[in-house]
């Protein structure tokens, strides 16, 4: 199972380390470099790495590597799923995942990382869980501890622990019960030059943020539910009432929760919000070219399409650009190549757009290929596959509960190719 | 007030004002140090010196305080063992704690502390938990066992411990199942004999029940362990799926995974027409796809999956073509992966579509991808006819661009095509002759030549084109020199008449002025084969052609079979079995699919096969040498072979035998009638000493190249020799040498890939020999082996594998598997690889032997034309391990008396008589076994002599 941690910053200095089993030396640290030497960027440093008498499960994540070492055969993705838990845990109790944050908290890290591995294998990794064990810091609590002489470790055995329902913590009280529930939906395409779309796919998720009293049961039915074939659950959900009822009955964990993801993509019900107009030429032998995009929206069921940016990598003889938009503002960073336009909100009665010219290193050759355009948006108070949640039942407790939904649609991996 | 306050005291005399602090009175003050003793702990600092004092901090009623004193101990416990043993007590008080927090955290940190002493006084505790109440206690005991086992595995044994941890699989609670199954896998993996999880329909029912229930982390545990059962008909495999399907729906994707593997390996079991098995396949589709959404390094991970599933079952996936669409900003790793499973998907339904995203990759800026993108557009004309034409326009287009490594991977690629459609787009040569010029790889020229030559009686001016080539003839690569010696031939035999001089001077180029055997070889046998028969040469090197295979890098389907068994695990990803690369081949259990148990075949009974019980047993009928010995490879790589003995010497002397005939019948009959009317024939008495001298000279090359290996200690290594030459070995050259240094044997292999397709997957394995020579680890080549390409590995050998006695005494066979074949060699070890360190008998003990071996024991040898003094040879015998016992000069001569022992045990003693000025030694051998005396002289002789 898992040996051995080392977390590494972008600049290859490993700050921490933890081992499980004996203690492993960091030169083992050496192949990784090696790899990511060769991968010339940090994210195609390739997961696993092959070394004489180990094996290096690595995860790449808020500028920092995970970097694992394990020895027998082990199941890879258990290895990765375990230190995207890891970051998550750390994101949870420091508020970011960084260096700083962890250096800060250093001794809270090691306990955390005991407390979530034994002998490699994954102990307690229920955030709920391992706030019982271990209290995330807060400047009152510090302040309260140095006082107190109290410390941040609880001496009692969680309570999830054990049950059938490890991820809720019993004892649960707020004075207003509230259950928040948010339908995020994120489309993924590709849009070839045409403007026909070649793929794309709805990836959703309806994250929770549940706070409520004693053992509360919830159950969420949704108006559309057969919209949802390809979907994952958190553990909690039942998932022979989803398969007889398609009803999601749970008792939920305390606080922010995914409670499941799915996946649309039966093309017919992708809709695809905006379109763009886009015209990029470089001329033979000149060392300029001309640059002409237009955004505007489609299918957005009568919602306003904002937060709209797009990102474009340049192709490398590129060395400046000239653009005037009609709206928002733009950059262009001489050295990654990227252009970034920050466009703002569509309005129908004056598409956006962005022209001007391009200026190449002159004697270069033409470049052969046309970058693509990224585009971020968002659309408030719409899911885009249309998914509606009917209600929201609560079983086993008595008190009324406030109850919300919230809708919306962003562009995800979403693709222009021209 | 954070953390990194701990790490900011790094002046002089830290350790000393640790050290104060550490035995402070004051409980916060102690605290704080603890602290700042981890802090410096977790980046690797050496704080061992605080040993004593941190432990000394360890009786406290603060739990904070407890749990990082113990940290700490968990990291020093092992340089400090004497001082550890401080802690046991309070470790043994706290497992009675009434805290289940206290009594489980106890006994998990002394299961980590890895100190012989310590484990020892954590047996009774460890029992107690092991039955304890509290269900957190229990679980945590389970996985202490396998800490424990890690450590001290005879102990656990004698303990009892695993019994315990099997009555656990029944427990009532799921999380305990979960790492009494856990710890038992780990256990397992150590010990591949041992059957511990004993899995029989009651505990799966089980494990079922508790997968239901248990955390993800178990759920992993228990379904990789379900994975492992074997059913005993369809109909109980239909149920465990029915029971494993719900965690296709799970969030945690190392679950989903392991939930494909139990559906793919039962699934096996199940009869095709079942309407369950239909539904199953459509149920595995949606979580495959979904792993794809997931972050790029599970993405990678599950596409090296999805590539066996879709080899395996193409069915599962062949309507979700598009998610494997890349996108610019995938990590290249992802990308390359998903063009590999998209050409797999490749099919006429959907062909229109990849072709279009195939030509889109093709103006991406990254080269490698660029490159695999048009090498995967004429794998989909391989594949799709269909779609043949569209490709070979496509690729037309993409020569066009002129970007130079577009075109040449275009015409490798169109050169496969042209073999798999024959005389259909020839059309497309006069395009690619037009970009001869900016051919610049080894790989793109050899095609081109290859497509010259074939096609050479339509493209006019071929001889000028191939002579264009020859120019430069000697800074060829060798696959460029051999596709351009057969592209000449093939030219002459379709115009014989202008091409005369163009094939003389190849064939001189390719066998006077060039030392490679291959080309020389082959130049040889077209120079014969022209001079002998014209028309058989028409017939021989104008043949046609066999098709190509559609899928070229399809993974084997007995070896897909196997890693169908290990989906989500590391040789998964690595697309080998673990056997090839799991540390020292420990615990290797070889697994296989189920047979599909259609009620018709009932009758075979299901123990024939149970998956994850090693099978190694024996097939009831003997199949032939050849088979044993592949099967011998395939089943049973890793550990010491306890095979069946293998029948030597027929293996060994079909090699030879095609080795010397083949020679025979090439080299030494002279050619009667000179056939080729215009055609000079080869000065035929000197082409065989031509040969042999060329080969001597070769071989003296690879000497010079070698001699400096091993020089540096140890024993004499004799140069490598080409052991299994790239003819008789589908292009595998293997050349090697034996060494000894330090104690430890090995074998040093250079193998050579001389074939044109990539080598993988090798793998190697030894007869049973006299002196029960074995490798101590597999053959560690990791990465494929591409043409041309040459790798050197040493493969560590011990003497414990099984023994047989050979003639000679010193005869290897050797058998070495790859992805194209077994292949079989024959070598002789010199003895003085045998001769141990600690060889050296004591004078007296020396004096009382020489007299008791009897003295027809005795053989004497001459060694001859050998310069050197007494002591020289004393001296370089010594660093071979046969050591001087006594010394003694009688009338001159100086008599050295020596001895030596072999690993077997057994001793040779020597009486050395070396004469100042005559450069000829006397040498008498005594020895029980008086077999090896010939060896030993023969050992003897190559020491003094190298």
């Amino acid at each position: 199972m898992i040996h051995s941690l080392f977390l590494i910053n972008c600049s290859g200095d490993i700050f921490l380390e933890k081992h499980w089993k004996s203690v492993v030396s960091q030169s083992v640290c050496d192949y990784f470099f090696e790899a990511q030497e060769k991968a010339a960027d940090v994210e195609n440093v390739p997961p696993v790495i092959s070394t004489p008498h180990h094996y290096l499960i690595s995860i790449y994540r808020d500028k920092l590597f995970f970097v694992s070492v394990i020895q027998t055969e082990v199941p890879p993705l258990f290895v990765i799923e375990f230190l995207h838990r890891v970051a998550d845990t750390f994101q949870d109790y420091f508020g970011e995942c960084s260096e700083a944050a962890i250096k800060d908290n250093v001794v809270i890290v090691y306990e955390l990382l005991e407390e979530m591995l034994d002998n490699g294998f994954p102990l307690a990794t229920e955030s709920n869980i391992l706030k019982e064990l271990i209290k995330p810091p807060t400047i009152l609590r510090s302040v309260v501890n140095s006082i107190t002489g109290s410390s941040n470790v609880g001496d009692t055995l969680p309570t999830g622990q054990l049950s059938n329902i490890p991820w809720r913590r019993a004892g649960v009280k707020y004075t207003n019960n509230e259950a928040y529930f948010d339908v995020v939906e994120e489309i993924d395409a590709i849009i070839d030059k045409s403007g026909s779309t070649v793929f794309a796919e709805i990836q959703g998720v309806i994250d929770a943020c549940i706070k409520l009293s004693g053992m509360p049961d919830l159950s969420l039915s949704f108006m559309n539910p057969r919209l949802l074939d390809d979907v994952s659950f958190h553990p909690c959900v039942r998932f022979k009432r989803w398969e007889s009822e398609r009803v999601l009955s749970f008792i939920p964990p305390d606080g922010n929760f995914r409670l499941i993801s799915y996946r649309v993509s039966s093309q017919n019900l992708v809709a695809i919000p905006v379109y763009v107009k886009h015209s990029i030429s470089f001329k033979e032998n000149s060392s300029c070219g001309r640059f002409d995009i237009t955004i505007g929206p489609k299918q957005n069921m009568g919602k306003t399409v904002e937060g709209i940016t797009v990102t474009v990598h340049m192709p490398k003889v590129v060395l400046n650009m000239n653009l005037t938009p009609t709206q928002g503002s733009y950059t262009f960073d001489p050295v990654t190549k990227v252009m970034t336009w920050d466009v703002g909100k569509i309005t129908p009665q004056k598409l956006p757009s962005l022209k001007g010219l391009v200026n190449l290193q002159s004697g270069a050759p033409r470049p052969e290929e046309n970058p693509s355009l990224n585009i971020q948006f968002k659309i408030q108070q719409l899911a885009i596959s249309g998914l509606k949640v009917n209600r929201l039942d609560m079983y086993g407790e008595k008190y009324k509960p406030f109850k919300g939904v919230k809708y919306i649609t962003k562009a995800g991996k979403f693709q222009v190719r021209t | 007030m954070t953390d990194s306050k701990y790490f900011t005291t790094t002046k002089k005399g830290e350790i000393f004002e640790l050290k104060a602090e550490l035995n402070s009175d004051k409980k916060e003050k102690k605290k704080e140090a603890v602290k700042k003793v981890i802090a410096s702990m977790t980046v690797g600092k050496d704080v061992s010196a605080l040993f004593p004092d941190v432990v000394n901090c360890m009786q406290t009623d603060n739990l904070e305080l407890k749990k990082l004193v113990y940290l700490y101990l968990m990291n020093y416990a092992k340089s400090q063992p004497d001082m550890a043993i401080m802690a046991v007590n309070t470790f043994v008080k706290d497992c009675e704690d009434p805290n289940p927090l206290i009594r489980a955290l106890a006994v998990r940190t002394m299961g980590c502390i890895r100190v012989d002493k310590i484990t020892e006084y954590l047996c009774e505790p460890l029992r107690k938990c092991l039955k304890d109440e509290d269900p957190y206690v229990r679980k945590t005991a389970a996985v202490c066992v396998a800490k424990l086992h890690d450590i001290n595995a005879q102990l656990v044994e004698d303990q009892g411990f695993l019994d315990t941890l099997k009555d656990l699989i029944s427990d009532s609670n799921p999380m305990v199942v979960a790492n009494a199954v856990a710890a038992l896998s780990e256990i397992a993996e150590s010990h591949p004999s041992s059957n511990l999880l004993d899995l029989n329909p009651q505990s799966i029912n089980k494990l079922l029940t508790a997968l239901n229930e248990c955390t993800e982390w178990g759920q992993i545990f228990i379904l990789d362990c379900l994975a492992d059962y074997a059913p005993k008909d369809d109909r109980e495999a239909q149920s465990i799926c029915e029971r494993v399907t719900p965690r296709l729906s799970h969030a945690n994707s190392a679950v989903v995974l392991s939930a494909v593997k139990v559906l793919m390996k039962f699934m096996e079991m199940l009869s095709k027409d079942l309407d369950y098995y239909s539904t199953l396949l459509k149920k595995l589709a949606p979580p495959l796809v979904t792993l794809l959404s997931a972050e790029p390094e599970l993405q990678y991970v599950a596409l090296r999956n999805i590539n066996l599933i879709v080899q395996k079952r193409p069915e599962i996936l062949k309507h979700e073509m598009k998610v494997f669409f890349v996108k610019y900003n995938d990590p290249i790793y992802v990308k390359l992966e998903k063009l590999d499973i998209m050409i797999r998907l490749a099919s006429q339904a959907n062909i229109a579509q990849v072709l279009a995203e195939l030509k889109e990759y093709a103006t991406e800026v990254d080269v490698d991808f660029v490159r695999k993108a048009v090498r995967a557009i004429g794998r989909c004309a391989i594949k799709v006819e269909q779609s043949a034409e569209r490709c070979v326009s496509t690729l037309l287009d993409l020569i066009q661009t002129k970007v130079s490594y577009v075109v040449q991977e275009a015409v490798v690629v169109i050169k496969d095509i042209f073999r798999k459609y024959p005389n259909k787009y020839e059309s497309v040569i006069a395009t690619l002759c037009e970009n001869l010029d900016s051919l610049d790889e080894p790989e793109a020229r050899a095609a081109m030549t290859w497509i010259v030559g074939e096609y050479a009686e339509r493209i006019d001016n071929a001889d000028e084109l191939l002579e264009g080539f020859l120019e430069g003839f000697h800074d060829e690569s060798t696959q460029v020199q051999l596709q351009l010696l057969t592209a000449i031939v093939k030219l002459f035999l379709k115009k014989p008449t202008e091409t005369q001089g163009l094939v003389q001077q190849v064939l001189s180029l390719a066998t006077q002025d060039s030392d490679n055997p291959d080309l020389r070889d082959r130049g040889y046998i077209y120079w014969r084969l022209l001079s002998t028969d014209p028309v058989a040469a028409k017939e021989v090197v104008l043949a046609e052609k066999p098709l190509i295979s559609e899928e070229t890098d399809l993974i084997e389907p007995t070896l897909l079979d196997e890693l169908i068994c290990y989906i989500g695990t590391l040789a998964s990803v690595y697309h080998k079995p673990p056997s090839a690369f799991v540390e020292g081949g420990r615990g290797v259990v070889l697994k296989s699919l189920p047979p599909r148990t259609a009620s018709s075949e009932s009758t075979e009974s299901p123990e024939t096969t149970p998956a994850g019980v090693p099978t190694g047993e024996q097939p009831d009928a003997i199949p032939a040498q050849g088979d044993l010995l592949g099967d011998l490879l395939n089943l049973d790589l890793g550990p010491p072979a306890s095979g069946p003995p293998l029948p030597a010497s027929s293996v060994q002397m079909a090699a030879v035998d095609l080795l010397g005939g083949g020679l025979d019948s090439l080299m030494g009959d002279e050619p009667e009638g000179i056939g080729g009317p215009n055609f000079a024939a080869p000065p035929a008495a000197a082409a065989p000493a031509n040969v042999g001298a060329a080969m001597g000279s070769g071989l003296s090359d690879l000497f010079d190249l070698t001699s400096g290996v091993g020089t540096l200690s140890g024993s004499y290594v004799a140069p490598k020799a080409v052991w299994l030459p790239a003819m008789k070995a589908k292009g595998l050259e293997i050349s090697g040498t034996f060494t000894r240094q330090v104690g430890s044997i090995s074998m040093d292999l250079q193998l050579t890939n001389k074939a044109l397709q990539v080598m993988t997957d090798f793998a190697i394995q030894f007869n049973r020999n006299s002196f029960g020579l074995a490798p101590a680890a597999p053959l560690q080549i990791h990465a494929p082996l591409s043409p041309n390409q040459t790798v050197e590995i040493s493969l560590p050998l011990s003497t414990v594998g099984s023994v047989m006695k050979m003639e000679p005494l010193n005869n290897l066979q050797v058998a070495v598997k790859n992805n194209i074949d077994v292949f079989y060699f024959s070598t002789l070890y010199p003895l003085h690889i045998l001769f141990v360190e600690d060889g050296k008998m004591d004078r007296q003990m020396f004096l009382a032997t020489w007299k008791d071996i009897p003295s027809e024991n005795e053989a004497q040898f001459q060694i001859r034309d050998c310069p050197l003094s007494a002591d020289a040879a004393s001296g370089r015998l010594q660093s071979s391990n046969i050591f001087t016992v006594a010394r003694r000069n009688v009338e001159g001569q100086d008599m050295l008396y020596q001895s030596l022992k072999l690993t077997n045990g057994i001793w040779v003693l020597a009486e050395l008589r070396v004469q100042p000025g005559n450069p000829s030694f006397t040498l008498s051998l005594k020895c029980r076994a008086p077999e090896v005396s010939r060896h030993v002289y023969q050992a003897y002789e190559t020491i003094l002599k190298n």
